[in-house]
């Protein structure tokens, strides 16, 4: 195609261009006059809230990231996720295993029960999981928050982990029998193996809803020390409600990782997304 | 996502009456084998105690403790019948939250997801840029609703905000829109979609991207124009993909509660209470129990019930059409 030839043509493209740089820049300016408005003080911001610093204070910035309290709340929701995921993955992976590749009374009732999970929403079940979590002494106790995450999780990566195992072939199975090996070898050292990209897949997924998390963490952890950076973002907006730059520059570095993951496993959660909608 | 029993089950053999099917591999789990059983359930464990225990148990005790006025301390004794359901649906609160979930649900379906569509098939085109605009318009996704709510509370906070300014500038007072009860709800939306219709057009634009070229090409060689083919090639196969992305924003709508909860706590004056919000309100900060989990239940048989529907009536025909489900996979 060449664009250069046909006006028509370039002047749709022009049209194109504009419309998608119109809404970049709803999602940009926003976010950009978060990072900007970081770096001024509270005078600046009224007078000044659209342009560039002037002059440049990065003192926001720098005394959170000397503060104790967003590095743990960041390493608290770094645990959460990453413990939470892996319970989950390997869990659902099993199971997964199972649905897909015995066949047993009872599997297809079981395997919907499981997609039935789907459909209940954590709003649902917030209440009475509260309750059993006090019961057990589950509260401000990470396990408290990863469990039930876990287990909210778990339907939608049963389903994504089920489809993808069907689709190995029964002559490798037959394979690794024949050599020797026990179901839980199979499982293990060449079913996971084989599966990665599938649970990569799965795991970004996972991370993502975990490090999203607010409402129960919310509840469950009472204890500042426990809390997530989600609870930590809202706790500091009603702390500094009157200083705007400080909020700002708190929920820019808190939006750093998501980011930072984001453009690292961009294709695994588009490719987990797509598919969970499939499945 | 949310479709599982019309998964199809292409092995849908015998379960484990047994004897094997001779020289069938894939069927090896029916053979008797000594332990299998053990094998079964050293595997289902996990999962299955997991799910049990803090998905449906759960659900099972709201249910029950929702025929009960409790306060979330000791047991539920006080029985009281249905009286929380007549109770809620008595409630102007909860009437409200009812009409704000029909209204979020309208708008996301009459304006969010038509502009995905819109964006994805626009990003379908050879466009210099394209991955750049895709990457930033799914960027939002990735962030909490928390982390947006705050952000967008202090870009429209009265002074000091983003929005303020520019509403000065054209000479409005647009900085209000968060604290005028007939605006609220459309604020809330705003934002809503701005972290969501990345998403779907996410899933929109993989969708289109498996839609193979030929079929486009055969349109316009018969002489269809860009709408035609659009409409009457494009827009059936994208069929699945939108029907569950129109799923998925209900559901969503539904449950709504991070977003509302940080940016307007459900204010002023209930305008933008969800379901969800008042749920907790009761829950956690008033302690009627019984009622807060009435209004859970009823929120899940909304979900529940428009998911069975909306299963049988709509969903179905994906299974049926056979060229559908062939675009949708390739």
């Amino acid at each position: 195609m060449t664009s250069t030839a046909n006006p028509a043509l370039r002047a749709r493209r022009l049209v194109l261009h504009l419309v998608c740089i119109a809404v970049g820049a709803v999602i940009v300016v926003p976010v950009l006059f978060g990072v900007l408005g970081g770096f001024k003080d509270n005078g600046q911001l009224s007078t000044n809230p659209l342009g560039l610093p002037d002059p440049w204070a990065p003192s926001n910035y720098t005394d959170i990231l000397a503060s104790e309290v967003f590095w743990r709340q960041l390493g608290n929701s770094v645990l959460i996720a990453v413990t939470g995921t892996f319970i989950m993955v390997a869990s659902a992976a099993m199971a997964a295993f199972v649905f897909a590749r015995f066949a047993f009374r009872g599997r297809e009732l079981l395997f919907t029960l499981f997609g039935v999970g789907l459909m209940f929403p954590f709003a649902v079940a917030i209440l009475p999981l509260f309750v059993l979590l006090r019961g057990l002494g589950l509260l401000d106790n990470p396990l408290g928050v990863i469990l039930p995450q876990a287990a909210f999780g778990l339907p939608i990566t049963v389903i994504i982990l089920r489809q993808f195992f069907r689709t190995i072939p029964g002559e490798v199975e037959e394979a690794a029998i024949l050599d020797g090996c026990s179901p839980f070898g199979f499982f293990w050292r060449i079913l996971l193996p084989m599966a990665r990209p599938a649970l990569a897949t799965v795991s970004v997924l996972a991370l993502v809803t975990s490090w999203n998390n607010f409402m129960l963490p919310l509840v469950v952890f009472t204890d500042q020390s426990w809390w997530t950076l989600p609870v930590g973002v809202q706790a500091f907006q009603g702390q500094y409600s009157d200083d705007t730059a400080r909020v700002l520059a708190y929920v820019v570095l808190s939006m750093v990782p998501a980011l930072g993951f984001y453009a690292v496993a961009e294709r695994q959660l588009i490719s987990g997304l797509s598919g969970s909608v499939k499945g | 996502m949310t479709r599982p029993s019309t998964v199809p089950d292409t092995r849908r053999g015998g379960p484990a009456t047994d004897p094997p099917g001779p020289g069938t591999a894939r069927r090896r789990g029916a053979r008797p084998r000594p332990g299998r059983r053990r094998v079964l359930a050293a595997f289902l464990t996990p999962a299955l105690a997991l799910f049990l225990l803090l998905v449906i148990a759960p659900i099972v005790v709201a249910s029950y403790a929702s025929l009960y006025k409790w306060n979330g301390f000791g047991l539920p004794e006080n029985f009281v019948g249905l009286d929380n359901y007549t109770r809620a649906f008595g409630d102007p609160t909860f009437r409200g939250d009812l009409w704000h979930a029909l209204v979020l649900i309208v708008l996301s379906l009459t304006v969010q997801l038509p502009a995905a569509l819109g964006l994805a098939m626009l990003l379908n085109q050879p466009l210099r840029g394209r991955s750049i605009y895709r990457l930033i318009f799914f960027a939002p996704y990735v962030l909490s609703e928390v982390t947006t709510a705050v952000l967008f509370n202090l870009v429209f906070s009265p002074n000091r905000g983003l929005g303020d300014s520019i509403a000065r500038w054209l000479g409005s007072d647009a900085g209000t829109i968060f604290a005028d009860p007939d605006t609220v709800l459309y604020a809330v939306f705003m934002i809503v979609s701005w972290k969501y219709f990345g998403l779907y057009m996410m899933l929109f634009l993989a969708a289109r991207q498996g839609i193979p070229k030929e079929l486009n090409e055969a349109a316009t060689t018969d002489g269809a124009g860009p709408w035609q083919a659009f409409r009457h090639v494009t827009l059936p196969l994208l069929g699945p993909t939108i029907r569950i992305s129109v799923f998925l924003s209900v559901i969503g709508t539904i449950q709504l509660f991070d977003m509302v909860w940080v940016l307007t706590g459900g204010g002023p004056i209930h305008a933008s209470e969800t379901m969800a919000v008042t749920m907790f309100q009761y829950g956690f900060r008033r302690f009627e129990v019984g009622y807060a989990s009435a209004i859970s239940i009823i929120m899940f048989l909304l979900s529940f019930v428009f998911a069975l529907v909306y299963q049988r009536v709509v969903l179905r025909r994906d299974t049926e059409g056979a060229i559908t489900n062939q675009g949708d996979n390739r």
